[in-house]
């Protein structure tokens, strides 16, 4: 990674919509150069996906979504990545990160209904043998994601003109 | 019909209106024409406003709740007239960091409500009246004003885009009379964007010195320049005794509603405003002041990120308004550009008038920051980068539609 792919990579975690030109202008750096660094971290898989972030609550077949801390039995070998890797292969699980302290894996999945999710845990995630215990947890509000704020109450206040 | 009470042996005066009241100082003011272009703007609804002069951001959350917090501590009192010792020290210790000027918090330091009271207290404990107040202009509107209140004469000094609105030691050669006093500097400057550099400075210092005149350097800006950091005049060799170094925390921690702002000067001349200062407001509201020892202690990343958002959005607008084929001088400070319009055949006036109407766009026109601003329309750049591309979009149409009619 090289200091302008940093500064473009900021710039699309801003606004993902953001073409090469209006960074290249931004920037005050040759459009060639900035696409190509674009082109660069795509194939790196540094930018996985430009993907939009939505605030669910507000569309009508709204979602449930649960985090789910799993404690595991690591395999010799390899730790936690072959059972980390079958529970992310699940559509239905959003994320997946392995933590530090009281349990290994913290799973944050999504479904239609509270049941749906339910289900999901009793049929397969704690059938997985080296799953130890699981504990679920329901997400009622969405504040903030991703340093997006979801409910901006911060909304422009100034005056239309001022010296 | 309103008639004066008859007292001792003083002669009865007919007053036809009350404006016979007034002084006739505050009665001869002109009204700003940004207040009158306010009003035009707030009729209109879904327009895209480049005439904001204030940051876009809000204060950074930990000012904010350092605010708080000094509330749920009960500090609601007082402070000494001059401001709290911590922050005084504070604001010593950062100008030296960044500026080098060495100030003593102790004596040489007046916390104020805003930047705008420092110029009020600077000019009403320098003139006399009937002294020339020499300002070079285009820029902020309330410099003349605030001279004539106290009796002073403003002088205008026009300084021109070819020259990048830098002031050059010819234009105020020529405008210096023995009745010449004060010298007001604004750069970084609203609303040009012009800066001035150690070698654009050195010659003015030298007049400065030869003509005995004393300065207020606005500093406002001093943290929104890029590529070159900012010069302080008061750090010119020789000039910080002639200098009143004027700043606050407005522009570069996003805090223009705190109203926080210093004065830093030789202390007799600071004694000297600190006395008004006393019997005018006391002292500036202590949350505001618990908010800038935050911002100062621990608001410098947040301030430069600030800043490099700003650099962004310049390079955008300025790029803009070239394409749409305005001539546009490359501004390196604040937060505005100041392309010219005068291709169009328009007055400033005229122009931002139409493109209000026309393409709901709201800019500031030039002339009304004074000698050089006609043919100008100042755009401020602190907003989105979606609403200046927008905007851009729309000026671009509006520019092109003229040009063909």
């Amino acid at each position: 990674m090289n200091e302008l792919q940093l500064k473009v990579l900021e710039l699309l975690k801003e606004d993902a919509r953001r073409d090469a030109e209006l960074i290249a202008t931004m920037l005050d750096q040759p459009v060639a150069e900035v696409k190509e660094a674009i082109a660069a971290m795509e194939q790196d898989h540094v930018i996985v996906k430009y993907a939009t972030v939505v605030n669910w609550s507000k569309v009508d077949d709204e979602k449930v979504t649960a985090l789910i801390e799993v404690q595991i039995t690591p395999e010799r070998g390899r730790g936690f990545e072959g059972i980390a890797e079958r529970i992310y292969l699940y559509p239905e699980v959003k994320s997946v990160y392995l933590m530090s302290g009281a349990y290994d894996l913290l799973v944050e999945v999504e479904g239609k209904t509270l049941k749906e999710v339910a289900s999901f845990v009793s049929n397969k995630l704690s059938p997985i043998d080296a799953v130890l215990s699981t504990k679920t947890f329901f997400i009622l509000k969405k504040y903030k994601q991703d340093g997006i704020i979801f409910e901006e109450n911060e909304g422009d206040h100034r005056l239309m003109v001022s010296p | 019909m309103i008639k004066e009470k008859s007292q001792g042996t003083s002669i009865p005066v007919q007053r036809q209106s009350m404006a016979d009241y007034l002084s006739p100082l505050v009665r001869d003011i002109k009204p700003s024409g940004i207040r009158r272009f306010f009003d035009l703007v707030s009729t209109r609804k879904d327009i895209i406003t480049l005439g904001v002069g204030e940051p876009d951001f809000v204060t950074p959350w930990h000012v904010r709740e350092a605010a708080v917090y000094s509330l749920e501590s009960g500090k609601t009192q007082y402070t000494s007239n001059a401001g709290m010792p911590a922050l005084r020290e504070a604001i010593g210790h950062y100008l030296n960091d960044s500026f080098s000027v060495d100030y003593d918090p102790a004596n040489e330091v007046l916390v104020t409500v805003g930047g705008s009271e420092a110029i009020d207290l600077a000019l009403r404990a320098l003139i006399t009246p009937g002294d020339e107040i020499l300002i070079p202009e285009p820029c902020y509107i309330s410099y003349s004003p605030i001279t004539a209140l106290s009796g002073g004469k403003p002088v205008g000094i026009e300084t021109f885009a070819a020259d990048n609105f830098k002031l050059r030691a010819e234009q105020l050669q020529a405008v210096i009379t023995p009745r010449s006093k004060v010298l007001i500097l604004c750069y970084p400057s609203n609303p040009t964007g012009g800066i001035m550099t150690y070698e654009d400075w050195l010659p003015i210092a030298k007049l400065v010195e030869e003509n005995d005149l004393i300065v207020i350097s606005d500093e406002i800006y001093a943290e929104l320049t890029y590529g070159s950091k900012h010069v302080s005049f008061a750090a010119m060799p020789g000039m910080k005794d002639r200098t009143i170094l004027v700043s606050g925390f407005s522009k570069a921690f996003a805090m223009t509603g705190w109203r926080l702002g210093y004065a830093c000067g030789h202390e007799e001349i600071i004694a000297a405003m600190l006395k008004i200062h006393q019997y005018t407001v006391m002292c500036a509201p202590v949350m505001a002041q618990y908010a800038a020892l935050e911002a100062l202690q621990h608001g410098m990343e947040e301030k430069d990120r600030m800043v490099e958002s700003y650099n962004q959005r310049r390079r955008l607008v300025v790029k803009g308004f070239r394409d749409i084929g305005l001539d546009c001088h490359e501004p390196q400070g604040a937060f505005y550009a100041f392309p010219s319009i005068a291709s169009t055949g328009l007055s400033s006036e005229a122009f931002a008038q139409r493109l209000l109407e026309e393409a709901g766009v709201a800019a500031v026109p030039g002339d009304v920051f004074g000698l050089g601003g006609e043919g100008h329309l100042r755009c401020s750049y602190a907003t989105s980068v979606t609403q200046l591309t927008e905007a851009l979009d729309r000026i671009g149409n509006f520019v092109h539609q003229l040009k063909q009619g």
